[in-house]
């Protein structure tokens, strides 16, 4: 534990350093100096427009979500359980993931019009895929044993679904919902720099208009950071749901 | 055809039959999306046209960039992390969360390193791609089983030997699950960078097009590059099953 | 026929403390010397180190003190030529196929097309897999794939062959058989033979020496001469003697394997 504490730290510090003589390289237009960034991030955080920005962006990334997660499993499970459609529905899906999405966007904002909807709706369409995904492989991997011993132990369906299939399932399952959680956060901030007028993608885009390099550093440092912690914390619950009973 | 295959078959078949007639009964509005038929259409006369070209071989021509240098830079530090266990085992948490970094944000920094021009574009795609072949490299010679090691000295192979005919092909299958990751991150950093920062390539002239409320362009163009990387990941995957049936999996 | 063609002298093996875990004596200290041309067994507990016995012969680990030869030759920290091992996982290379498997070494060895023809052509008939030479190991069953090892080590026409409980993972018919082709192959080789086994029953039929190991640290509680023709095979199992051999393996067994057990509850 102590270890992993100071790789992280030691990480930490080449990087801040690799941050400093990239700006010393490239000076104040390119990239703002972690000094200068930390300063802004200060400032910011205090700043009631910022928290607007940061409001906007979080809802819209909550709805996706919730319809990535939510719809991801359900479909994930009915793909599984249901093999024939799930063997209809999988090569559409390995197509649809390797696609760049954001060819699709015009689509979105053509349907929803601008605003939440359409970036909830491009944000839900970049994570759900993993989701279904995983979810499927995890029920089609499930041990028939698992139900043979379901059967014997006279469980009923629902019993048997809830107490022995989807513990069983759970891990893989997590895995799915972390790397959605990833995608549906870019899916949102692409969508927020492609076409809005408000949310972090938003001041990004704008920054990078004005060559603001302190707020294009300060916003994704905070953004980053927002990810990796999420990310941690998911991969954590993932390694703990992997290794249960080792 | 499987049974599988007919339904996939009678179900896109059928979506794409039903959007032709709401389109065409006026319940999708053209403002919104032109009948499927007409989308093809579009899609042959920009094939037909020389206005696209030029675009697409930028597109294509900066993600070939991004994907080859990806590929060959994440296996190199994926070897290199593979034989430093301390310095992989601090980099660990940081590649799992290559993905949270919002990797378009670094444009103007690559304009200043590189200049106006492809190169800030496929330092973007190569930044969006890389991670995914260092894992895949490190996950597949991570998996070579031990027993195959203890081969390699049985037989007294030098450590260039082993690596070459002991570590790459029981690693393969693996490094192809990184290159086909890598070439879908190249497209997708490639063709993001051109819709919201670049004037020029396919991205680009799809989000020109929409600004300019010109359906037929777009969907031609949409249609047009879809299908382009539907068509090379098949031939990936196809590549990637052979592979795998071959080694029973 | 009692020349020594391998010896172990004083030979232990300790797993240096790693984190959070102590130093572990695995193996020794054991004496042994195997003669040109016999068929040795070893028995043992499970986790005994017979498998660090075989990688110290080997060369595959170096031994903590003594000394290992093998034709009067120190073997230190590499294979020495001479020397073929078989292991119990499955160590047939997925992407070549069954041909190119065996002939792997051959190859290597740079020798010519014709030759390397004629030894593989050999060695895939001796362990009756012509008809598989163009498969790939994935398409084989385990007991084919264990085969195709057992190929590719005896083309290179090995003077002593290792065997790390090459059947652990198959159907105790096959085994039985394999353990015939193994008789087989040792009559017409041979070459000297050690087999690392957990079976009583395979190691009392096939070997014309079984060593019986303690628990952990591995160390040699007995030699026991089996006494058998060199012309044998399993129907052997059907001779009184052979029920007398095992039942003597088990009652040297049993304590140390009850040891071994109580090892590893908490």
């Amino acid at each position: 534990m102590k270890r992993r504490a100071l790789d992280m730290l030691l990480v930490s510090v080449a990087l801040v350093v690799l941050w400093q003589a990239l700006h010393w390289r490239v000076g104040e237009e390119g990239l703002a100096s972690p000094a200068a960034t930390l300063r802004q991030i200060g400032e910011e955080l205090e700043s009631p427009r910022f928290w607007r920005h940061v409001a906007e962006t979080a809802i819209a990334f909550g709805w996706a979500l919730l319809y990535s997660a939510g719809g991801g499993l359900v479909l994930g499970l009915w793909f599984g359980f249901r093999r024939l459609a799930g063997e209809v529905a999988e090569p559409v899906l390995t197509a649809f993931a390797s696609l760049p999405k954001v060819t699709l966007y015009p689509i979105m904002l053509l349907v929803f019009g601008l605003g939440l909807p359409a970036k909830v709706a491009f944000g839900a369409i970049h994570g759900i895929v993993p989701v279904v995904l995983f979810s499927m492989a995890a029920v089609r991997n499930l041990a028939p044993v698992l139900t043979r011993t379901a059967r014997v132990l006279r469980l009923d369906a629902r019993t048997t679904a809830l107490t022995v299939l989807l513990p069983a399932a759970l891990p893989e399952i997590v895995s799915g919902l972390r790397i959605g959680f990833s995608l549906t956060l870019l899916g949102v901030l692409i969508g927020e720099m492609f076409a809005a007028k408000r949310g972090l993608g938003f001041l990004i885009m704008n920054a990078i208009g004005l060559n603001d390099s302190g707020t294009i550093m300060t916003v994704a440092t905070l953004l980053f950071a927002f990810a990796a912690l999420a990310n941690a914390a998911l991969l954590a619950l993932d390694r703990h749901l992997h290794h249960r009973g080792d | 055809m499987s049974r599988a295959g007919a339904w996939r078959l009678g179900i896109l078949g059928g979506a794409v039959a039903l959007l032709e007639l709401l389109c065409r009964l006026g319940a999708i509005k053209k403002i919104t999306m032109i009948p499927p038929s007409e989308m093809a259409l579009a899609l042959g006369r920009l094939m037909a046209g020389p206005a696209m070209w030029p675009h697409a071989a930028k597109t294509f021509g900066n993600v070939a960039w991004a994907f080859l240098i990806a590929v060959l830079a994440g296996a190199t530090i994926g070897v290199v992390l593979h034989a430093l266990p301390g310095l992989r085992r601090a980099l660990d948490p940081w590649l799992a969360t290559w993905y949270a970094v919002p990797v378009f944000v670094f444009y103007p920094l690559f304009i200043v390193l590189f200049g106006m021009g492809d190169a800030p574009i496929i330092a973007i795609a190569f930044l969006f791609s890389v991670a995914a072949m260092t894992i895949a490299t490190l996950d597949g010679l991570g998996r070579i089983p031990r027993v195959l090691r203890k081969t390699a000295r049985v037989h007294r192979l030098t450590p260039i030997e082993r690596a070459l005919r002991i570590d790459l092909p029981s690693a393969f299958p693996y490094l192809l699950t990184g290159v086909k990751l890598a070439l879908a991150y190249a497209f997708i950093g490639v063709i993001a960078s051109e819709f919201i920062l670049s004037g020029f390539g396919l991205g680009h002239e799809i989000s020109f097009a929409y600004n300019n409320f010109d359906n037929r362009t777009m969907y031609g163009l949409m249609l047009f590059l879809l299908t382009a990387v539907v068509l090379i990941n098949l031939v990936v995957q196809r590549i990637e099953r052979r592979e795998l049936r071959r080694r029973g999996r | 026929m009692s020349q020594v063609h391998a010896r172990l002298m004083g030979v232990s093996r300790v797993y240096p403390a790693a984190a959070g875990q102590a130093a572990v004596h695995a193996l020794g200290p054991l004496d042994l010397d195997l003669r040109r041309g016999e068929f040795f067994g070893v028995v043992g507990p499970s986790g005994c180190g017979k498998s660090t016995l075989l990688d110290v012969v080997a060369g595959l680990a170096a031994p903590s003190e003594g000394r290992v030869t093998f034709e009067q030759r120190d073997v230190a920290g590499e294979v020495p030529d001479g020397i073929g091992v078989v292991f119990q996982e499955d160590a047939s290379f997925g992407w070549l196929t069954v041909w190119d498997n065996v002939a792997f070494g051959l190859r290597r060895a740079g020798r010519e097309a014709a030759e390397v023809q004629r030894r593989v052509d050999e060695a895939l008939r001796f362990m009756g897999l012509v008809d598989f030479a163009r498969a790939y190991p994935a398409q084989l069953s385990g007991g084919m794939r264990q085969r195709v090892c057992i190929a590719r080590t005896l083309v290179m026409e090995p003077r002593l062959i290792l065997l790390d409980e090459p059947f652990g993972a198959l159907d105790a018919q096959t085994r039985l058989l394999m353990g015939d082709e193994l008789l087989r192959l040792w009559r017409a080789s041979g070459a000297t033979v050690m087999l690392i086994t957990h079976a009583l029953d395979e190691a009392a039929m096939l070997s014309d020496r079984v060593g019986v190991m303690s628990a952990r640290p591995g160390r040699f509680i007995d030699i026991i001469d089996t006494g058998w023709a060199r012309e044998r095979d399993s129907r052997i199992a059907a001779e009184p003697s052979f029920g007398a051999l095992t039942a003597r393996l088990w009652s040297l067994l049993r304590d140390e394997s009850l040891k071994a057990l109580g090892h590893q509850r908490p």
